[in-house]
């Protein structure tokens, strides 16, 4: 297995001075929100989260469409990376937004078309790792996530899409939004350049994880052929 | 307006979510990335001895 090359250990390297300086950002730079004040600060990190959750579900999407037309188990490799990255990124965004919904909502969860929806994007993706694990043969394995994700990514847009499509308390910050929505606010211009400085972190960071985890995969799937070898 | 000392607590614990998990998730890449290293090495010791 290759040693990392210099891009990565410079974008590995990039990752963590952007996201320091999102924290400093976040902490020192953005206006305490003049209602909700400190808890308002997960936004940042919550919105960016369910960023790359959504970015990487659709990116599995692709990788499953290219798997499917080339049989290439790269595509494979990369379509579960993303899955993964985005599981772990989805599910703090979720309990980044259960923990702000708390002293707003009073409530740490409500079955909201938002929330539903989130968590059922979710689940969709965590089924998909678990069922995988029941086919030895990997051409099977690799032909049935792809057709999976695919099916499964139509979930992401109706999540991305619900609070400005049904009656919903979640706010919407960008757009307009349902009138029952509660904790919206204003967003001043330091806090609508830390947010796209955080989307821009988070997408990097995305990337680098990406790499790291399909070269995680590779190895994966090199140590499986060579066992199938001697066995 | 909610009360700044209730509001604070609720951020710390946003972040800490952040500063945990996102650490435990690199640290068990590094940890799948050993282990696999390891059972590499010990599948050539076989092949080799074969």
């Amino acid at each position: 297995m290759k040693s990392q090359s210099p891009t990565l250990k410079i974008l590995t390297a990039l990752s963590v001075l952007l996201f320091l300086a999102a924290l400093v950002m976040v902490f020192f730079f953005t206006p305490l929100e003049e209602t909700m004040n400190y808890v308002q600060k997960v936004f940042y990190f919550h919105i960016s989260n369910a960023w790359v959750g959504m970015l990487g579900f659709m990116v599995a999407a692709v990788a499953g469409i290219a798997y499917l037309v080339s049989h290439n188990r790269k595509w494979d490799n990369l379509e579960m990376a993303a899955i993964e990255i985005s599981l772990v990124f989805f599910m703090i965004a979720i309990m980044l937004g259960s923990i702000w919904a708390r002293p707003v909502w009073n409530t740490w969860w409500t079955w909201d078309p938002r929330l539903t929806t989130a968590a059922i994007v979710e689940l969709i993706y965590l089924a998909c790792l678990l069922l995988r694990q029941g086919i030895d043969d990997p051409d099977r394995r690799a032909r049935f996530s792809a057709v999976y994700t695919l099916v499964g990514s139509l979930s992401v847009p109706i999540t991305f899409l619900s609070i400005r499509l049904f009656r919903t308390i979640h706010p919407v910050v960008i757009g307009n939004g349902s009138a029952n929505s509660q904790g919206s606010f204003a967003m001043s211009s330091p806090m609508l350049a830390t947010m796209l400085f955080c989307l821009f972190t988070f997408s990097v960071i995305f990337v680098t994880l990406l790499w790291h985890r399909v070269r995680l995969e590779n190895l994966m799937v090199k140590v499986e052929d060579r066992q199938m070898e001697i066995l | 307006m909610l009360d700044p000392t209730i509001s604070i607590k609720y951020m710390i614990a946003g972040y800490a979510v952040v500063v945990v998990i996102m650490p435990a998730y690199l640290v068990s890449l590094l940890l799948r990335w050993r282990a696999l290293k390891r059972k590499l090495q010990e599948l050539e010791e076989v092949a080799g001895k074969k």
